[in-house]
């Protein structure tokens, strides 16, 4: 199997703050990967430079074997790489509906003088992309909401929205920041199956999630991080009992513990 | 009836260019939720560049295109020098450097062109049409029907083409326009070209009526802002409605009452309404997630 992502080396410094040194890894077609470590550990900071929003300081991104290191996130996305964000990148003013639409435009080959004067040929277009869109929208359950206005859904809707919307881009690559922060388990448990079923499709996932169980679940393989630095890697059950991961888990609960007792 | 008339026909050409001038700050505020307030230095870019090109012997539909072409160009370097390195900054900062900006055209203006008055002749003639007892210049229809237009092919752009809807998604959530695959860079030179196209178009058009000087744009920035106010913000259809509403208001005012009251009536009126909608006439009320 061909690697569709990998990533080498990657590193980046905020000041003299290392957040995140020398990471790699791979993702084939069709694999969940999930990146996990406690809070702090650089798993946004790495989704960000992979995803193009930070510059990384060191090291690369190969997608399908061409080189997108800090590439734009608007060229990433025609080149099959699509996200999601921890604190939502949603188009609050539009309505449902009209968000998981706006991921489409990518497949839409429009003509500009034929949408002016709404020639027939555009019409169809439009209706392929709101069709597409809405059984996207049935898939993550907001079919019901299409016609609201984003602004008004709970945290937890505006989650599936913005993974209906990454989907309507058709990626080979989704990575998906905490899909499931702030679902009751039962959404937890619908976006598990999504997920299994995109991955299914060929699709190859990358995943930042606290929800162990979910994550020792899905995963296919799964990436440590502590401190910035890969300190595991494997399947669920060889990270679940590496010394080196539980020690870094039980720092970070200690440390909180500590806190706690200060404060 | 035919003065009532006669002030509605001074009040719609005007009214129409503070229509085109609302319209240019809404296209650049759709794209980046910055107000550009060298908008009116567009306005006299655009009539003032006609002039020269036009004295140095062009026809003046040529004329006016190297300047429509000329001024857009001016607005695309606006964005690449300007604007774009203060990417990430606040709007407010946005804000004050587009005031800068039209600062400084104003003095390259002043510079290059002079200070004094300059015009070009009228599009087709200055015989006035007589309707109902008044009369109207062949130019304020070639105004009223430019403002029109321009309305309409926006109108259009926003609503139906992928372009313009990747414009407002742009303003709306940069990131996450750039997410679903829209250059937004591509977006902010578009809106800004556009936007200074449309304001030189407006040069053009009024210049045969009211002259040009480098200084003309400050008072059409600021009426044009405040038609697009009064109208909504944003929307090109309250951009409409608001120019020519604080046109007519003008007219009215300075032929009922005076003529050293008309801006001041104007304004009072904007600021009753958006007392009242302070949203604007168009504007659609903004909800912040926090």
């Amino acid at each position: 199997m061909s690697t569709l992502l990998s990533v080498d080396g990657l590193g980046i410094t905020f000041g003299g703050l290392r957040a995140v040194h020398d990471v790699g890894f791979s993702l084939q077609p069709g694999e969940i990967l999930s990146v996990i470590g406690p809070n702090g550990a650089g798993k946004t900071t790495l989704f960000n430079m992979i995803s193009g929003i930070y510059h990384p300081g060191a090291g690369k991104v190969i997608l399908d074997g061409q080189d997108v290191t800090a590439m734009r996130p608007d060229l990433l996305a025609r080149r099959g790489m699509s996200r999601t964000f921890q604190n939502l990148q949603i188009f609050q003013n539009m309505t449902v509906l009209e968000n998981a639409i706006a991921g489409y435009h990518l497949q839409e080959t429009g003509s500009f003088m034929a949408d002016l004067f709404s020639l027939p040929a555009s019409r169809a277009r439009a209706r392929t992309a709101k069709d597409g869109a809405m059984e996207l929208l049935a898939r993550v359950g907001l079919d019901r909401a299409a016609e609201t206005e984003a602004g008004n859904l709970s945290y937890g809707k505006l989650k599936r929205l913005e993974i209906a919307r990454a989907l309507a881009l058709n990626p080979k690559v989704l990575l998906l920041d905490e899909p499931a922060a702030g679902c009751n388990a039962v959404e937890t448990e619908e976006i598990d199956h999504m997920i299994a079923e995109v991955a299914k499709s060929g699709v190859g996932i990358l995943l930042v999630e606290h929800d162990m169980k979910m994550v020792m679940r899905i995963s296919n393989h799964i990436v440590v991080l502590d401190h910035g630095e890969k300190i595991a890697e494997g399947d669920p059950a060889t990270v679940s009992q590496n010394p080196a991961v539980i020690a870094a888990y039980l720092r970070a609960e200690a440390g909180a513990d500590a806190g706690a007792a200060h404060a | 009836m035919s003065e009532l008339l006669q002030f509605l026909f001074s009040g719609l050409t005007v009214g129409a260019v503070y229509a085109l001038v609302a319209l240019g700050f809404t296209i650049i505020y759709n794209a980046s939720d910055v107000v550009n307030f060298a908008q009116g230095e567009f306005v006299m870019l655009g009539g003032m560049m006609t002039v020269f090109a036009y004295a140095a012997g062009l026809p003046l539909p040529l004329a006016a295109l190297i300047a429509i072409v000329a001024t857009a160009g001016v607005g695309v370097a606006l964005n690449k020098l300007a604007i774009e390195p203060a990417r990430g900054a606040p709007v407010v900062s946005l804000i004050i450097i587009t005031i800068g900006a039209s600062i400084f055209l104003r003095g390259v203006a002043q510079v290059l062109f002079g200070k004094q008055i300059h015009r070009f002749p009228s599009f087709s003639g200055d015989t006035p049409f007589r309707i109902g007892g008044a009369t109207i210049l062949p130019q304020s229809l070639w105004v009223i029907a430019g403002g029109l237009t321009v309305f309409v092919a926006l109108y259009l752009f926003f609503t139906k083409t992928l372009t313009g809807k990747a414009v407002l998604a742009t303003s709306n959530n940069r990131l996450a326009a750039q997410l679903v695959g829209i250059n937004t860079n591509w977006v902010m030179t578009l809106s800004f070209a556009l936007s200074a196209a449309i304001g030189a178009l407006a040069g053009v058009l009024i210049t045969p009526i009211t002259n040009t000087s480098y200084d003309v744009g400050i008072a059409l920035a600021l009426k044009g802002f405040a038609a697009a106010m009064l109208g909504g913000m944003g929307n090109p259809k309250g951009a409409l409605v608001g120019g020519l509403l604080l046109g007519v208001l003008e007219a009215l005012t300075a032929g009922y009452l005076s003529s050293q009251y008309k801006d001041a009536a104007a304004f009072v009126i904007i600021l009753l309404v958006l007392f009242i909608m302070p949203q604007g006439l168009f504007g659609i009320k903004q909800t912040e997630r926090v």
